[in-house]
């Protein structure tokens, strides 16, 4: 799995969030590669191709789909396996593929860092015009952004179960992993505070586009590994955390649950809610987590209620498997913190995003008796995500135990310049780091090495996510002297990538 | 969560166990004890801040 992440993007100056993306890239492209230029392979991406089984044709969508095209954009593939890059106005991390969910916080929060450095580089170059991110996704004129999840399912999994199996898990999520914020409705036309960036965007329940019509279960099969194998559930309907518990809790609940659906445990036909697209909304204007939402049975139950069905079916599950401390964990705080949700929200103000950012809000309304439409509670959302600075809201709670850190500065360093063991990623981020002047591009499942100026380029494909692990590839890696040498030792040994 | 994942997300030092992940571990501070450092952190012109936090739509 891996977690990508689109920043908000200002200055000092006001220049468009384009050219600041395109500046910040480039900086730390040359910090990174000071002697090479690495161009991301695109010769396997297919973004056009639905998991229902047909394409749409690349003259009948819009022109910010076609996320295939060099368009000349700087385009990094780091040292610890992630891509750094800018797509459309925004400048975007995404991290290395993983096994698990606290890998996931931690690379995640190694792609806030890079942000950081890399707005400290383009300073060195543009001191009058300071560059500011934001880890959020509204600028609440309109516009949103993206924070997506991505899960490798089996091939064989029934895309109709996914549907049904995760619509309510989807919709009800939020009331421990939204980000929380200041406005309701798309431009924030009605003033107010609500549980989810995301919600208010949302507009379809099943679709392949993600910056028009936005659905609750995106299907772009692009699956970045053998497709006959596996497919890539890409999800788009999630908030960019702070907390570390937060983004913790989404990626593992969510990922137990593809589980039980690829294994074909779950059978959500009780917990349909009537109209999820609306309900969506619904549920993140109420932060008082009191209404009810109709099934297409005739029950009325909550969020909350929904959540409680999806973590007894996962307790009966797991009893029946082997499972893992980590997976455990998840089940565990799961539990305790929806009972907390039901009983004590209050207690999870250094936990969940939304509850921290309330808290926040409530005592500047109060202290100041001034309310949601005064421009310092507006200001207070923005600041609770800024990252370029070590004076954001989320960063000062988070250095003095108010919200939820499980990484310490060394160990979130050690992830900016190292890819994690046990995917493919450590295969990538290990040749980027020893032989990055030999690489002419690469990708998820490539790496494209310019071995002799004179011969053709040399393309090795990583298309098994599982290979290319530090236990299979570390001694070749360390033990050959040239990027020559190690193409020559990877081929012969095609168990290993 | 196997070995080599663990070692892999806590590295050498920290985070030795996953009860450091857990309700156990409650802080007893309250958001009171660091306004004073967001006062200093708040926007001046947050009205002008505001206005000008203009982003185009992604995906």
């Amino acid at each position: 799995m891996g977690l990508e992440n689109e920043y908000g993007i200002s200055s000092q100056k006001s220049t468009d969030p384009v050219t600041l993306s395109n500046r910040i890239v480039l900086a730390y492209a040359r910090y990174v590669y000071p002697n090479k230029n690495i161009r991301w392979d695109y010769d396997l991406e297919t973004p056009l191709h639905d998991e229902r089984g047909f394409d749409l044709s690349r003259s009948e969508v819009h022109e910010s789909l076609l996320t295939d095209e060099d368009q000349n954009i700087p385009n990094l593939v780091l040292p610890n396996g992630a891509r750094f890059y800018v797509d459309h106005a925004h400048p975007e991390y995404s991290s290395p593929e993983v096994l698990s969910p606290l890998e996931i916080v931690k690379w995640d929060l190694a792609g806030e860092q890079i942000m950081k450095k890399a707005c400290e580089l383009d300073a060195l170059i543009n001191p009058e015009d300071k560059i500011r991110i934001f880890k959020n996704n509204v600028d609440n004129k309109g516009a949103s952004y993206g924070t997506h999840e991505n899960y490798i399912a089996k091939r064989s999994t029934d895309f109709n179960k996914l549907i049904s199996g995760l619509t309510p898990h989807f919709i009800s999520r939020q009331i421990y992993c939204g980000a929380g914020r200041i406005g309701i409705g798309q431009n924030s036309e009605v003033s107010g505070f609500q549980i989810s960036q995301r919600a208010d965007y949302i507009e379809a329940q099943v679709g392949l586009e993600t910056t028009l019509r936005r659905p609750i279960i995106n299907t772009r099969d692009e699956p970045h590994a053998d497709p006959k194998t596996y497919r890539r559930l890409h999800v788009i309907n999630g908030d960019a955390n702070m907390s570390d518990f937060a983004t913790l809790l989404k990626v593992g609940v969510t990922s137990i649950i593809i589980k039980m659906i690829e294994e074909d445990f779950l059978n959500a036909a009780d917990i349909q809610i009537i109209n999820p697209v609306e309900v969506i909304k619904n549920i993140s204007h109420d932060i008082k987590l009191e209404q009810v939402y109709e099934t297409t049975n005739l029950r009325k139950i909550s969020a909350v209620d929904i959540q409680e069905w999806y973590l007894e079916k996962s307790i009966y599950f797991l009893e029946k498997r082997s499972s893992d401390e980590e997976t455990d964990h998840v089940i565990e705080l799961w539990q305790q913190t929806l009972n907390m949700l039901k009983n004590d929200k209050d207690s999870l103000k250094n936990k969940v995003d939304w509850i921290a950012k309330y808290e926040l809000v409530n005592k500047y309304m109060d202290k100041n008796n001034i309310d949601f439409d005064n421009p310092l509670i507006k200001s207070l959302d923005f600041k609770y995500s800024e990252i370029t600075s070590s004076d954001g809201i989320g960063q000062i709670l988070k250095k003095n135990n108010l919200l939820s850190s499980f990484f310490s500065v060394a160990e979130v360093d050690d992830a900016v310049l190292n890819p994690p063991i046990s995917t493919r990623a450590w295969l990538r981020g290990r040749v980027l780091s020893k032989y990055s002047e030999s690489i002419s591009a690469a990708s998820w499942d490539s790496l494209i090495f310019d071995l002799d100026k004179d011969k053709p380029l040399v393309r090795i494909s990583t298309a098994n996510p599982l290979k290319g692990t530090k236990e299979l590839t570390h001694d070749l890696i360390e033990n050959s002297n040239t990027a020559s040498e190690l193409v020559d030792s990877i081929r012969e040994r095609p168990e290993t990538y | 969560m196997s070995e080599q994942v663990r070692k892999a997300v806590t590295g050498e030092n920290s985070l030795e166990n996953l009860a450091d992940i857990s309700f156990k571990k409650h802080s007893t501070k309250d958001i009171d004890s660091v306004l004073d450092q967001i006062d200093a952190v708040l926007e001046k012109n947050a009205e002008e801040f505001v206005k000008g936090f203009i982003q185009k739509g992604g995906q």
